[in-house]
């Protein structure tokens, strides 16, 4: 279904055999990527994963040590930054200093030589965009993380690019503004059908904003897909625990992951009574702990025959209420059950 | 409180001792008449400082902001290249970088002058080379000019340079550079319009440096330029020590000071206004 779909889309950056190093390391082994035009696609990983190497290639900050940059069917694998059509928002908003927010936002537009009542149109249309008209004539160091993100933004959309890259944008603020400014981004990128390249570790980032996550470890794509795709269904054992919590129980030589929103509770019978409404428990346990979380019940279960401990997320809508030492079944529906690779 | 404050009184008795004192002796001494036979007669006249008027001297002090002028623009030619390959050298080669800039210091300054001397007379190394390589046939007149003068005094003074642009250099934010580039500017377009002017700090503290201390020099002019040179350093060393006209050369000394306090307190105001700029807009925020 999602293949078909991106059969439509026209393409707008690919990436063709990538290969990097730094002195003698290898970041990224071999890489292919295809990202289309109008997409909000992340790249998603922990540090180190080589995430942020990709984006900075791809603005020509970097150069790939082997294989092929393409831009809007351009190869621009040997072009400088200043020769590229696409913006980046850096992580610590990387403002100039020495200049007003406005003068900041023009920087590009008169590097790229626009006539100056294009400049001035362009800047104010940008200024309204960000809410940033009140704040037009301060110095960067005069204004909150958030607002100087902004800025950051406004001096990158201004200059209409092809594809905007950002690196971790919102890394450097408090958890209510990052959470409003996610809605922010994801409204203008939706209303101005632009291509984002974004970065970020924070899984919960990728997953309300993107329409393709690509999750990267270690410089390899592990999993690449719509962010439903990537949680209910992750391919690997890495992706499986990257995004979200999940456990892992061993059945027949195949590694499944179950989150564990999907894991259900019973009283264990005895004398192999049946279990009536749901399906036979898979594994049993004994309960460890029970942490209160508001809106659920966090229950560790220690299994039988082995030291491993799963978690299980209860929620109130059963009259049971569990408590430690408690002997338990752990059943699931067979598509909550996920084979993933190790 | 109260007794806090005399915790300064060591410090302030230092200053006046040291410093406050002896400038007062140096202002007294400016004001008063050289006896015949070079003794100090305190008439507190201001014929010193109206002496100083006569063309011979003004044109001494012309030629002085002359060679200060080009010592500074020379030393900021040369110093920023300088500063700038130190800051980008790898991290463990910095700090060996920076102390090749200040060995010299460690010989005494006069016998650094003299090992020009060495380098540029008639029969020095360059002279030698030049004439045994058939290049010229009679020695160049390399000393004991103007030329020469500069040549030492951009020599001496090119570390008071090179030291805070590589400060500022060194604490420029690469990652400006970068974001210069991605927006469109040309290796050229992001040095004007990013890297100049957040170094200009360290540009100014370096210019304010080397022309004061290129204003009052005078073994260079002594030693390199013969006699043929005279700049205000000289002039007042040749007051105190040859002449013995004490009252000239101390009101010598002192309009040479104003002249250096005034320059500093331009440079202060240069840099509060830009400040001031920045501190409006917050207001009106």
């Amino acid at each position: 279904m999602i293949g078909c779909e991106i059969g439509k889309m026209k393409e707008m950056v690919r990436l063709e055999g990538i290969v990097k190093k730094f002195n003698n390391n290898l970041i990224i082994p071999e890489l292919d990527l295809t990202i289309n035009d109008g997409e909000f696609l992340t790249l998603l990983g922990p540090s180190g994963c080589g995430k942020t190497t990709l984006l900075r290639m791809i603005a020509g900050l970097e150069t790939p040590t082997q294989g092929s940059i393409f831009l809007d069917d351009e190869d621009v694998t040997n072009l400088p930054p200043y020769k590229r059509n696409v913006n980046m928002v850096f992580q610590h908003y990387a403002l100039f200093p020495h200049m007003t927010v406005e003068e900041n936002i023009h920087f590009g537009l008169k590097m790229k030589k626009v006539p100056l009542e294009e400049q001035k149109e362009k800047v104010a249309q940008v200024l309204y965009l960000t809410q940033l008209e009140e704040f037009r004539h301060r110095r960067p160091q005069q204004m909150s993380g958030g607002q100087q993100q902004r800025v950051a933004i406004a001096r990158a959309l201004v200059n209409n690019p092809k594809v905007l890259l950002l690196d971790e944008p919102l890394g450097a603020l408090d958890y209510q503004l990052r959470k409003s400014l996610q809605l922010e981004l994801k409204n203008l990128q939706r209303g101005l059908g632009l291509t984002f390249i974004y970065v970020t570790h924070d899984q919960e980032e990728a997953l309300t904003m993107s329409d393709r996550i690509v999750v990267m470890n270690k410089g390899y794509i592990e999993q690449d897909g719509h962010p439903d795709e990537i949680y209910h269904r992750p391919k690997t054992k890495f992706v499986a625990r990257f995004i979200g919590e999940s456990n892992f129980f061993e059945i027949n030589e195949d590694q499944y992951a179950v989150r564990p929103e999907k894991l259900n509770l019973c009283v264990e019978q005895e004398d192999n009574e049946p279990y009536a409404g749901h399906p036979e428990p898979k594994f049993f346990g004994t309960i460890v702990d029970v942490v209160f979380y508001g809106t659920i019940d966090k229950v560790f279960i220690r299994l039988d025959n082995s030291n491993q401990t799963v978690v299980a997320y209860q929620y109130f809508d059963d009259v049971k209420r569990w408590s430690p030492d408690e002997r338990v079944g752990i059943w699931w529906y067979d598509n909550d059950g996920v084979i993933v690779e190790k | 409180m109260k007794k806090g404050k005399l915790l300064i009184l060591p410090a302030i008795f230092w200053l006046c001792l040291f410093f406050v004192i002896p400038m007062l002796i140096v202002v007294a001494v400016s004001f008063a008449t050289r006896s015949p036979y070079g003794q100090i007669i305190f008439d507190w006249n201001i014929g010193n400082y109206l002496r100083f008027t006569e063309s011979l001297y003004v044109s001494i002090f012309i030629d002085t902001l002359f060679v200060a002028v080009v010592t500074t623009f020379f030393t900021i030619i040369m110093g920023y290249p300088l500063a700038w390959t130190i800051a980008k050298l790898p991290q463990k080669w910095q700090q060996p970088g920076l102390i090749l800039v200040m060995i010299p210091f460690w010989i005494n300054f006069l016998i650094r002058s003299y090992a020009w001397v060495i380098i540029l007379r008639t029969q020095g190394v360059v002279n030698t080379l030049l004439l045994n390589f058939g290049i010229i046939d009679q020695p160049l007149q390399l000393l004991y000019n103007d030329v020469a003068v500069m040549l030492g005094m951009i020599y001496a003074l090119l570390p008071f340079m090179v030291l805070p642009i590589y400060v500022s250099i060194e604490q420029l934010d690469t990652r400006l550079l970068e974001a210069a580039s991605d927006l469109g500017a040309s290796p050229l377009a992001t040095f004007r319009k990013i890297t100049l002017p957040l170094t200009m700090p360290g540009i100014a503290a370096g210019t304010i440096l080397v022309f004061i201390s290129s204003l009052g020099m005078f073994v260079v002019p002594d030693v390199m330029g013969g006699a043929k040179s005279a700049l205000v350093g000289n002039l007042i060393q040749n007051q105190f020590l040859s002449a013995r006209d004490w009252p000239f050369g101390a009101a010598l000394s002192i309009i040479l000071a104003l002249l250096s306090l005034l320059l500093i307190v331009l440079y202060y105001k240069a840099l509060q206004s830009q400040k001031g700029g920045a501190e409006n807009a917050e207001n009106v925020a």
